[in-house]
């Protein structure tokens, strides 16, 4: 993976640029030796790792402000960075840049029931977002599997999505509005409490944008009565094919379920050996959970079982309880450890059509017997986001570059069935050299044109999202 | 101008040396201005139709009855429910699929579903320099690169012109049921729209009549759930009154389509705001008619004048969907806002050619 040069300038400058910092934030919120710039040098992508210039860890809106309207002067490049979870390198510095890290803006602003939204500082963490309002019979909806420790921030730039999005969504259906600061430091307000835009839908194109258009420091998020109950049902098949015609004939009846969620055979197996979830050991394995009181539970499922048993499935098990519900996600939601387990892994995010899915999943199995590296796949079946998990060696020489390859090419199989490279994760730099793949020049320029006005020096995590060659004279400028 | 390929499109676009007045069904006549019509009428059809992915595609001059009536036949609907604005604006004409989604349409389901934006899934446009652009794709999740279809849903045409969209659609209901209080204040009614909201039994629609003094909450979905849930807000609400239940889905459309103003004289404007500062502002508004929907978050008056001055500052914005009222017809935004939707208008379509004035 290509990153740009380091500019020399702002490297033989540290001394000043800091000393410049320093000026406008608390002693602690400031770090800039080696020992303590270490702690950010990557995200949840660890191969790829470079200690940034220097860290600030502001604590205010206007102290986020003065250290890009700063930053603006002496033309230093930015990292925005929420809390590192990104598998994508959302947030891995160059050693030319500053982080902007969010950790310590937690606060919740505003909670108001009666229109059901909250206003939070956006270093909280998406779980105790919910965690805010839960008790008085609340919820955020977006729940992306790193939410215990990933912050709105990082929701925010990367529109992350969840097990639960079939229904509700992911973040930018879920984000009112939001308090940024462009590069040059103005603060400005988009959105709020009320539901649309009177203009431009800027909200729109701000969430999803990396971190490249500038740095949300506060976000109004809609919240939502929680349902009175959810439980899950599995089943297993001895196709994937079926598995697939059991989605579809699921959608196509009219129920609405709240996630539905696959897994293949190596995947299973992987769970089983380290969960012992008791899952049943087949080629394809489905859960699908559905909300509401307990009568409409009772009725949802009894339509979702029937569609099942015209399947033939080779096990069929509704949980009667929360034990057996805990039981029946304990194996998906322990999926990537159970992998990690067996080797180091590399985690893919593209979308596909779910007609599709039979033939990605065939065409990933070849591939993975052609690179000689296993594969196991865990994905969001209704919506077509898959996860293939790729296993190698990082400790043997080329077994990265080789699990790389072999990834890329799933990622292109997705954009050649008419889906996507990414579709909750984020492009990062991991597969920013991708993007020409999925679009053409002008597509890209388009996208390009947006960063353009909000960020016209390109300071703004400059090297990510798009192919280097394609940002290459806008950086340069 | 009629152009019947995206290839043609752009080149009219390419070679234009004036501006362009990019029509679709012509129902919607929002905003204010000139130029040469440029019609999408001759690129129409349903491209792609996936019920079991919940997936649709057409072209932007598709007309959307078309549309309603090939998801009716798969038992799918918009979820969205857009509005249809023929009979308020006075219009005739068949809606398209393209204007719908310039002007982000939805209606009064939106408060629990979302907006037209929230269902779009792509875009392809052809930009002010004549250059095909394509974004996001077919599939439900996708956050490759920026999304500017959520920028383009709701542009009124004046960053691009819109010539195919994918969207998201969903399962039509077994059947919906109303309930209805009667006798509420406007204060009164827009708490107990926020209790039905913010209960767990999945209102889809929360409006409000002060005329017929009538407020009106939605449920959907399988029979024996929607029996349930009725009787369960039944009893949340009682503190309220006395809910009826009616099964009468016109109700429903003629909140979306604001009938009740189509007829009256005077300027029609569209209010989003936080839902529980509506009656405040209808207080100040002075209006002669007010719908609310949106559980208090979408607010009609029918009203005179400039009633952003009446208003004073509120959080949200005041659109004139109807009239001549001497005020932009859209929110005026704050300096800086105003300079980025500037920038991004002068990136897109550096020649000012399409629908010069609409919204600012």
């Amino acid at each position: 993976m290509q990153m740009p040069a380091p500019n020399a300038s702002v490297l033989s400058r540290k001394d000043l640029i800091v000393a410049r910092l320093a000026a406008v934030l608390p002693a602690d919120a400031l770090l800039s030796d080696l020992a303590e710039t270490r702690a950010y040098e990557c995200d949840a992508l660890t191969a790829y790792r470079c200690p940034p210039l220097a860290v600030v860890l502001p604590g205010t809106t206007a102290e986020v402000a003065a250290v890009l309207k700063i930053c603006h002067e002496l033309r230093v490049p930015v990292v925005p960075r929420g809390s590192g979870t990104s598998l994508a390198g959302g947030a891995l510095p160059t050693a030319d840049c500053v982080i902007i890290g969010v950790a310590r803006m937690t606060q919740v602003i505003e909670t108001n029931y009666d229109d059901r939204y909250i206003r939070v500082q956006t270093g909280r963490t998406n779980l105790s977002v919910t965690g805010a309002v839960e008790a008085d019979g609340f919820f955020y909806a977006p729940d992306p599997s790193s939410q215990l420790a990933c912050a709105i921030a990082g929701n925010i730039a990367m529109n992350s999505g969840g097990a639960h999005c079939l229904k509700y969504g992911v973040t930018t259906n879920n984000l009112l509005g939001v308090t940024m600061v462009t590069m040059d430091g103005t603060v400005i307000e988009i959105g709020g409490p009320h539901l649309d835009a009177g203009n431009l839908d800027l909200l729109g194109v701000i969430c999803g944008s990396e971190g490249q258009l500038g740095v949300v420091t506060e976000a109004t998020l809609r919240i939502l009565p929680k349902p009175e109950g959810a439980r899950p049902v599995l089943m297993g098949y001895d196709s994937s094919e079926v598995a697939g015609q059991v989605v579809t004939d699921i959608i196509k009846a009219g129920i609405l379920p709240v996630a539905i969620e696959f897994m293949d055979r190596p995947c299973i197996e992987a769970c089983e050996a380290f969960a012992k979830a008791g899952y049943p050991i087949c080629e394809a394995l489905l859960i699908v959970e559905v909300e509401g009181s307990p009568a409409e539970i009772d009725a949802q499922l009894a339509l979702i079982t029937a569609i099942a048993r015209s399947h033939n499935p080779v096990e069929l098990r509704e949980a009667k309880d929360a034990e057996e519900a805990g039981r029946i996600w304990l194996g998906r939601k322990s999926a990537f450890g159970a992998m990690g387990q067996i080797n180091d892994y590399m985690c893919l995010d593209g979308t596909i059509p779910v007609s599709a899915l039979p033939y990605v999943l065939r065409r990933i199995g070849e591939m993975s017997q052609e690179y000689g590296l296993a594969v196991g796949n865990v994905f969001h079946a209704g919506d077509g986001n898959m996860h293939p998990l790729i296993l190698f060696d990082a400790n043997k020489p080329g077994d990265l570059e080789l699990c790389e390859a072999f990834g890329a090419d799933i990622l292109k199989l997705c954009v050649e069935v008419g889906g996507c490279l990414t579709g909750e994760h984020g492009v990062g730099i991991e597969k920013r050299d991708l993007m020409h793949v999925q679009f053409a020049a002008a597509d890209l320029e388009a996208q390009m044109a947006v960063k353009d006005v909000f960020d016209p020096l390109w300071l703004l995590n400059p090297a990510k999202v798009f192919p280097l060659d394609s940002s290459a004279p806008r950086r340069a400028a | 101008m009629t152009p019947k390929s995206e290839e043609e499109l752009a080149r009219i676009v390419a070679e234009a040396d004036r501006p362009l007045r990019i029509v679709g069904g012509g129902t919607r006549p929002v905003g204010r201005s000139t130029g040469a019509a440029l019609s999408l009428a001759g690129m129409s059809g349903v491209t792609l139709y996936e019920p079991g992915a919940l997936t649709l595609v057409a072209k932007a001059g598709t007309p959307l009855a078309e549309i309603t009536t090939l998801l009716a036949a798969e038992n799918q609907r918009l979820a969205f429910e857009p509005m249809d604005h023929r009979k308020l604006l006075g219009t005739t004409g068949e809606p398209t699929i393209g204007g719908m989604v310039a002007s982000n349409v939805s209606g009064p389901r939106r408060i629990a579903v979302g907006a037209c934006r929230d269902f779009m899934l792509g875009v392809r446009f052809v930009d002010g320099s004549g250059n095909i652009v394509k974004n996001g794709s077919r599939v439900m999740k996708n956050v490759t690169g920026y999304d500017l279809v959520k920028l383009l849903c709701g542009s009124y045409g004046t960053l691009g012109v819109l010539t195919e969209v994918s969207l998201k659609v969903l399962p039509d209901v077994e059947t919906q049921v109303t309930l209805v209080l009667q006798g509420l204040d406007d204060a009164r009614a827009v708490a107990a729209m926020a209790a039905a909201m913010s209960s767990p039994f999945e209102v889809t629609g929360a409006a409000h009549d002060p005329a017929l003094s009538r407020t009106m909450l939605r449920l959907e979905g399988f029979a024996d759930s929607v029996a349930y849930r009725a009787q369960a807000l039944t009893d949340l609400l009682e503190p309220f009154g006395a809910a009826q239940a009616i099964d009468d889905p016109a109700i429903w459309a003629t909140i979306r389509d604001v009938t009740a103003f189509a007829d009256q004289p005077g300027d029609v404007w569209r209010l989003s705001v936080k839902p529980s500062d509506a009656p405040e502002l209808v207080a100040k508004a002075q209006a002669r008619g007010v719908i609310y929907d949106w559980a208090g978050g979408l607010v009609w008056l029918l009203s005179e004048g400039d009633l952003r001055a009446r208003l004073g500052d509120f959080t949200g914005h005041a659109t004139l969907i109807r009239g001549n009222a001497a005020v932009p017809v859209f929110q005026p935004e704050p300096a800086p806002i105003a300079a980025i939707a500037a920038g991004l208008r002068a990136k897109f379509d550096p020649r000012g050619l399409f629908n010069p004035g609409m919204m600012g």
